[in-house]
């Protein structure tokens, strides 16, 4: 283990030790602390200029509550939900599809395919931009879910692809291989062998996924943009706009916006570090 | 497994007959039928743009009326442009300045790598920023920057420095901006040393440290090398991440004081959306995309030898 265990060190680092991990995470997450406390200051304090002393009043229910009543932030947080949970189970179908098949068949072209999966997940936003929009509206799409969740899945098709191939590799040929002297068809192979392996690893890229598409700001602002399709995103910006002197609103806006992705990540936890690592490490 | 061996056994069972799929279908375009669906969509929405924003950056359009070809005429306007100019010489200081995010992530992951009590919490706290979406990252620190009541000013005052208002500062803008978008980056580059950190060879350490190597040298000689694939993600998804900044230049200054924060992806969409330059935004998109290649083309060569 590198460095050394510290419990080999004296006592006296070991107890520096652990006073200092609480006050180096006080340190790292204060912008995010301050946040969480505006959220329930009153109006008051805001306008007496009290950000950062202790709240004359907590005003956790009253200021959650007008943020749903108040603002669209209900529909922004439906909206996300429903754009985002159809396109992650789009693209993790479609990628453990695709994965299989340039894990377990050697043909012409199968590195080609990867690569291209590969370099298209990293290409910059903007090169997609106009095409992608003139498409949507082609399709009679632009404005509504749907444009955002075609293009979700198609553009998160290419990591979940290199991470659902890098994670099938591993998985034993022989299975495969008996079953296909036993004659069993190709796609009973994958959907009784195949499949019922993978489940650990559907469940990482799902979470992983779901944050990254949750998070979405740019597709948000290009492909929609009427209240009642707009995800959390690109709503609480427009939000900034219009509460521009209501903070404690629109810091109790953030938490909502933020709080979905950041449950997920620590209830799934392991899920979410080993598939951001499966996705990764390799190479 | 006892799933496994049941369904073999019934298929094993049954007569084969050639109309299964599979058995009818020629064996070479099995693996194609399986991509089939995801390739389609791939290239629909991601291969085909690519092209055609290519060929638009040739054209003049508005996004409604008719396109007009005017050769590289986008690109000469573009070149003397002084936004242009503004906007790459930001994204080569975002690229600098996001390096500093793997030695950072590096240093907190060494500082976490231990197993005392509540550790796991203490690391997931640290890597909560990369969870957060960039809109409220982007709002967090405006409001941390803001003159009047942000806490940035607040600790200067406490000091005895001068305030300044830091988004509206020309001079300043951009390094508040990268500020912002380095703490999601340095919790990524950290959670990739944490696992490789995990996966280092216990052998090489004992016998280094019966040599007696210790510190900086054990670091230097024997760890590093053994955190190569981890370095070089983190290094990848760096520069990647400085391109790609959007987000945060539009939540936090929609690219101003007078244009001084932008970057090449904030441009593009500016030129495209607001100005109705449709031709000249792909030609700001273009250049984006070839600087970017030149990374991409790089990380692929290295990825598919390692395949090999």
């Amino acid at each position: 283990m590198y460095p050394k265990p510290i419990e080999h060190s004296s006592k006296l680092v070991n107890v520096a030790y652990r006073i200092s991990l609480p006050i180096t995470i006080v340190l790292w997450l204060m912008p995010l602390a301050a946040v969480m406390m505006t959220s329930i200051r009153s109006i008051q304090d805001i306008n007496q200029g009290n950000y950062w002393g202790w709240p004359t009043s907590f005003n956790f229910i009253e200021n959650y509550m007008l943020v749903f009543q108040s603002t669209e932030m209900g529909q922004y947080l439906l909206n996300s939900i429903m754009i985002t949970i159809p396109a992650v189970m789009g693209a993790v179908a479609l990628s453990t599809l695709a994965g299989y098949a340039l894990a377990k068949y050697q043909f012409k072209g199968n590195i080609l395919m990867l690569a291209i999966f590969i370099g298209g997940n990293f290409v910059p936003f903007q090169i997609l931009m106009i095409p992608v929009r003139d498409l949507t509206i082609s399709l009679g799409l632009y404005d509504t879910h749907m444009a955002l969740i075609m293009f979700h899945v198609a553009f998160q098709t290419g990591f979940c692809t290199l991470f659902m191939r890098n994670f099938i590799v591993g998985l034993p040929n022989e299975l495969l291989e008996s079953a296909r002297v036993d004659g069993v068809s190709e796609f009973k192979i994958f959907w009784h062998i195949v499949l019922p392996l993978v489940k650990p690893a559907l469940a990482a890229l799902a979470v992983l996924v779901f944050t990254f598409i949750w998070n979405d700001y740019f597709w948000a602002l290009v492909l929609v943009q009427s209240d009642t399709v707009r995800p959390v995103t690109a709503g609480l910006s427009s939000l900034q706009g219009q509460w521009l002197a209501s903070w404690n609103l629109i810091s109790a806006g953030a938490v909502v916006a933020a709080l979905p992705p950041v449950a997920l990540f620590f209830a799934m936890q392991r899920h979410f570090i080993a598939g951001l690592t499966l996705g990764a490490t390799k190479g | 497994m006892s799933e496994q061996s049941s369904v073999a056994y019934e298929t094993k069972s049954l007569p084969v007959t050639p109309k299964k799929l599979g058995s009818r279908m020629p064996k070479h375009l099995v693996p194609w039928v399986f991509m089939a669906p995801a390739l389609l969509l791939f290239a629909l929405y991601v291969l085909y743009p690519i092209v055609s924003s290519f060929i638009l950056s040739f054209y003049s359009w508005d996004g409604l009326g008719d396109k007009t070809w005017i050769g590289f005429d986008n690109y000469i306007q573009l070149f003397d442009s002084e936004t242009f100019w503004t906007a790459l010489t930001n994204n080569v200081i975002w690229m600098v300045l996001f390096m500093l995010a793997p030695p950072i992530g590096l240093g907190i992951a060494l500082f976490l790598n231990q197993k005392v009590r509540g550790i796991r919490l203490v690391k997931a706290l640290f890597f909560f920023p990369f969870v957060i979406s960039q809109v409220v990252i982007g709002l967090v620190f405006s409001w941390f920057y803001d003159p009047n009541l942000g806490l940035l000013n607040s600790i200067l005052d406490l000091f005895g420095f001068n305030t300044i208002a830091l988004l509206s500062s020309e001079e300043y803008v951009t390094y508040g901006i990268i500020a912002a978008g380095l703490w999601p980056q340095i919790a990524y580059c950290m959670i990739l040393y944490l696992t490789g950190l995990n996966n280092l060879s216990p052998d090489q350490i004992e016998a280094a440290r019966l040599d007696r190597a210790k510190g900086f040298k054990m670091l230097r000689h024997i760890i590093l090398p053994q955190l190569a694939p981890a370095t070089f993600i983190a290094v990848v998804v760096t520069v990647i991440g400085a391109l790609r900044s959007f987000d945060l230049v539009a939540t936090m200054t929609a690219g101003g004081p007078w244009g001084s924060s932008t970057v090449l992806a904030y441009m593009m969409y500016e030129e495209s959306i607001f100005n109705y330059r449709m031709g000249y935004g792909a030609a700001v998109a273009v250049v984006l995309f070839l600087i970017m290649a030149v990374y991409i083309a790089y990380f692929l060569v290295r990825m598919l030898r390692s395949e090999k």
